[in-house]
């Protein structure tokens, strides 16, 4: 059995409004799951009733079968979606602080502390009252607050908002790390490249419902339209006569067209290898942008 | 992990932020230096018995047995002016003096009469205001001082965030029960080191030999008060810090608070003399820390008394403990703008998780 952070039909609502209705999905141990939505789409909700900072009106959320519990919780990792940490404490106390705090001894939280200081590269800095740091640094501090009691779930409200791209990628090695060790990681994102780059598996919600989950690759294949782009040597206009083609875009030798049902890509092919050379030819998959676009619409 | 381990962890931090904060270092340093300044520096400076100079030879030993300090020399009147003894006793017999009556003198030379007291165990007016007066101060400053540093603290973690990670850790009571232990530990311990500094003082000056023993049992009778007194309010501060989000609202919402702290001090402090009030004060939750002690101090309450009132301080005490930890998690996690204490205490949102 894989272990699997699970929520089964969560719902939610703030008075009149309904803020997550039937919400279902996996976090799958060992993957990196992005959680993309707009704002307000219930992405921050779903985070806080996972940790148990709300409550569910309905539905549970379990960890290896089990439902949450607050000892449970007590492992997990969370990276809330406003950042806060003791402005007037050293880096290095506050990170001890919390994990002692999860429950570590005063060694091992003294340890992991440095461990992540030197792998984040705030070695010169751990020293320093968080406020004297740069908003860079308070943000890798922060990471290292979600990851210093060695959490077997991650849960990060926009990790990467505020980094650059050098720490971006410091920061995707050290989670790259955690989920080689098994550890199931929900992030969510408003950069939807970065997203493409790094997750896995995806869940896209909208309007507190979730529109899409599963292995990115498998949503990619299944919301690719039969669309195809042909570059070829001369001018691409008799595409217009194809049969079962329809152009959605033609610049001379380039052209992107859709195709019908029953048309086959290959005829099309061998047509244009008729008429001279062909430099590219192959379906387009879209992008997770449309992807969200097309889901979300 | 527990809530007392956790409890501990938080208190543990407040303490060591506390210890560091160089306000705090700087601002108990000041009262104890304030505690030795105002027992020894008049010892210092009045202190000594006075010394004499005489021409005649025979008030010599009358002097000496009073413990004063005698030259006999041949001019005592130049000695005083040059500032050599502070008095002189010539024929008559006359005391020379530069400015002030040199009180021991005089009273060596005179014979007092016998003074029989017809309530020996009564307490001078004065002393019995300073006492009264120390008493509320102690307790008004430590508790509006102390109290506003557990709500600057409650509310830095709302408004830092820090909260949710916080939250997501360990439980709520935790974070509270520890801002309050810590709290009570800096304050009591801030008082019994200034205490204990005054107490040397007095005892090394000879200044408060008298005053200690009719102290002690109200001494010992305060302390109690204090705990409890101080728990109850501290609740109250935690849970103002809770209902806003910046450190700059906290006067506004804290005025309830700051209201049941002033205004037992100043009715401790003027209304002493009347009895029936300080006996109902005695025994109404927020001025029974002061006021109960004071009529100890005073002998004037019975045996049975203190610990009627303190029993009733200290079910007052938990009752509101547990009032403010319900203010407290109904607001602690409402970020947007200031919670009202009808909506906070409303708010079941912890009770669900």
């Amino acid at each position: 059995m894989t272990t699997v952070l699970h929520l089964e039909a969560v719902s939610r609502r703030f008075g009149e409004r309904q803020v997550l209705q039937d919400v279902t999905f996996d976090v799958v141990a060992g993957r990196m799951t992005g959680f993309v939505g707009a704002n307000g789409a219930g992405k921050t909700t779903t985070m806080r009733i996972i940790l148990g900072v709300l409550a569910a009106d309905a539905g549970t959320v379990t960890w290896q079968g089990t439902p949450l519990t607050r000892a449970v919780r007590r492992g997990f990792g969370y990276m809330p979606e406003e950042r806060g940490l003791y402005p007037k404490m050293t880096v290095r106390d506050q990170l001890i602080y919390l994990s002692r705090l999860h429950g570590l001894g005063p060694g091992t939280a003294k340890r992991n502390a440095e461990a992540l200081i030197e792998r984040l590269s705030l070695g010169e800095r751990a020293g320093d009252p968080l406020e004297n740091l740069s908003l860079g640094n308070q943000q890798r501090a922060q990471i290292a607050a979600a990851l210093v009691h060695e959490p077997e779930v991650l849960v990060l409200d926009e990790p990467f908002s505020g980094l650059d791209p050098l720490a971006v990628d410091t920061v995707v090695a050290v989670l790259r790390e955690r989920t080689a060790r098994g550890v199931p990681v929900l992030f969510s994102s408003h950069q939807l490249d970065v997203v493409e780059r790094l997750c896995d598996d995806l869940v896209i919600i909208a309007g507190g419902q979730i529109r899409a989950a599963g292995p990115r690759q498998h949503l990619r294949e299944s919301y690719a339209q039969p669309r195809y782009t042909l570059h070829v040597d001369g001018d691409a206009g008799w595409l217009r006569d194809e049969l079962g083609v329809s152009l959605v875009d033609l610049d001379g030798p380039r052209a992107v067209f859709d195709l019908a049902g029953d048309a086959d890509d290959q005829t099309i092919l061998r047509n244009a290898l008729s008429r001279g050379p062909v430099r590219s030819f192959g379906p387009v998959t879209p992008s997770l942008a449309e992807i969200f676009r097309e889901v979300t619409r | 992990m527990n809530t007392s381990a956790a409890t501990r962890l938080v208190a543990g931090r407040e303490l060591k932020v506390k210890l560091r904060d160089k306000t705090f270092v700087f601002s108990t340093l000041f009262f104890l230096l304030f505690a030795v300044g105002a027992t020894v520096l008049p010892a210092m400076f009045g202190g000594g018995p006075s010394s004499v100079a005489v021409a005649d030879e025979s008030l010599a030993p009358k002097l000496r047995e009073a413990g004063l300090k005698v030259r006999v020399v041949a001019d005592p009147e130049r000695l005083v002016r040059d500032g050599d003894v502070d008095a002189a006793v010539v024929a008559g017999p006359q005391v020379l003096a530069m400015t002030d009556a040199p009180g021991d003198v005089v009273r060596a030379l005179s014979t007092e009469p016998e003074v029989r007291l017809l309530d020996p165990d009564a307490v001078e007016p004065v002393v019995g205001f300073l006492v009264a007066f120390v008493f509320a101060m102690v307790f008004f400053f430590t508790s509006l001082t102390f109290g506003l540093q557990i709500a600057q603290s409650v509310t830095e973690e709302k408004q830092t965030r820090m909260v949710e990670i916080l939250v997501a850790a360990v439980p709520v009571r935790a974070l509270l029960a520890g801002k309050v232990l810590a709290g009570g530990i800096l304050a009591l311990a801030q008082v019994a080191l200034i205490a204990l500094v005054t107490i040397v003082g007095a005892q090394l000056t000879d200044g408060g030999s008298d005053l200690l023993p009719v102290l002690a049992p109200a001494l010992v009778w305060f302390v109690p008060f204090f705990v409890f007194g101080f728990v109850m309010l501290a609740a109250l501060w935690a849970a103002v810090g809770a209902l806003v989000n910046r450190q700059e609202d906290i006067g506004g919402a804290s005025t309830p608070v700051q209201l049941v702290v002033m205004l037992p001090f100043f009715a401790v402090i003027f209304l002493r003399d009347n009895a029936l009030v300080m006996t109902i004060m005695s025994y109404v939750p927020f001025s029974s820390p002061t006021a109960m002690p004071v009529r100890l101090f005073d002998g004037d309450a019975a045996g049975w008394e203190p610990f009627v009132s303190l029993a009733v301080l200290a079910i007052s005490a938990a009752v509101t403990l547990a009032a403010g930890a319900r203010l407290y998690e109904g607001s602690l996690l409402r970020t947007n703008g200031r919670t009202s204490w009808a909506s906070a205490w409303r708010d079941r949102e912890m009770q669900r998780l």
